[in-house]
């Protein structure tokens, strides 16, 4: 049997695939956490340099990668529900933008904890820490744009617009440690050189940045369920749910 | 990694606050996360249902 994946680009059938693949995300996100944790804490030696503050690592770098990641996706799906106008693209941006939020928060928080033992300081108005606040602010601005607008389709535009113009933000994040001067350290993992850390250690952090990644996975998935059911509520689909359920 | 004792894994080599610090607001983060779409499902599915019934008696 040939799988149709334009079948699934419509609510009616992709909110029960959906629901299938949540508990199956939720499930890898476990044991990669598990497994990352345990690696991250019993396996990964201690740094020379940083002592033991370094275990901060295996969260704040996974959290500061989703934050950049989820945001691209986001603002990919937000100009293809633009351009296309295609129902599902929007609401699998709206669905990404409080996890990507999340992660930015997580990110900019462990980062403080990190900062203060190992800089003497929480936080510094540096080119990394400034633009990944600034990442927080356009996650914050792009749901409180959505939200403040009544009309579904006016308020999936203006996010759209708002998503992919605050695009630039990313590739300045990223950049910042080497376009700039920072307090920052640079890349602990690039493409183009071997990376600098124990492979233990690196292996914790690729292990613990799946398991972020299956989380969003099973968290967007789950908010995009209720978008489908929220603005398609009048539809038969939708009904017919509702008539199951009761 | 061999800690050697509950209280030097817990310790962290002076910066336990720092390190469980950082992973304790993380698991904040997550469960507020997971709790706020658990109540949205929840009223969400409450609202439609509550609509249905209005549908029906017309």
């Amino acid at each position: 049997m040939a799988l149709n994946i334009f079948k699934y680009s419509s609510p009616a059938s992709f909110y029960p695939l959906a629901g299938k693949m949540v508990p199956v995300f939720y499930g890898l996100a476990a044991v990669f956490t598990i497994v990352g944790l345990y690696i991250s804490f019993f396996v990964a030696p201690t740094d020379a340099t940083q002592g033991e503050a370094y275990r901060i690592i295996f969260i704040h770098v996974p959290a500061a990668w989703m934050s950049m990641f989820i945001y691209i996706v986001m603002a990919i799906w937000a100009g293809l529900g633009l351009v296309l106008n295609t129902r599902l693209s929007s609401m699998m941006a709206q669905a990404l933008a409080p996890t990507g939020a999340m992660f930015t928060f997580v990110a900019l928080i462990t980062g403080a904890f990190w900062g203060k033992p190992t800089w003497g300081t929480w936080w510094e108005w540096d080119a990394r820490m400034t633009s990944e606040l600034i990442l927080l602010f356009l996650y914050i601005g792009y749901m409180s744009l959505t939200a403040a607008i009544d009309d579904v389709r006016r308020a999936d535009k203006a996010g759209a617009i708002l998503a992919m113009v605050g695009g630039i933000n990313v590739p300045i994040i990223y950049f910042s440690v080497k376009w700039w001067n920072t307090l920052h350290q640079g890349a602990s993992v690039s493409l183009t050189s071997s990376p600098s850390m124990a492979k233990t250690m690196l292996l914790g952090m690729l292990i613990m940045a799946i398991a972020a990644w299956m989380y969003s996975i099973a968290v967007a998935l789950s908010r995009v369920r209720l978008l489908m059911l929220e603005r398609e509520k009048s539809s038969a689909w939708v009904q017919e749910i509702l008539e199951q359920k009761s | 990694m061999n800690w050697g004792s509950w209280s030097n894994f817990i310790d962290m080599g002076g910066r336990g606050f720092y390190v469980w610090g950082s992973y304790f607001i993380t698991l904040i983060c997550i469960v507020f996360e997971l709790g706020l779409l658990a109540r949205q499902k929840r009223a969400l599915w409450q609202r439609l249902t509550q609509l249905m019934k209005l549908n029906k008696q017309g």
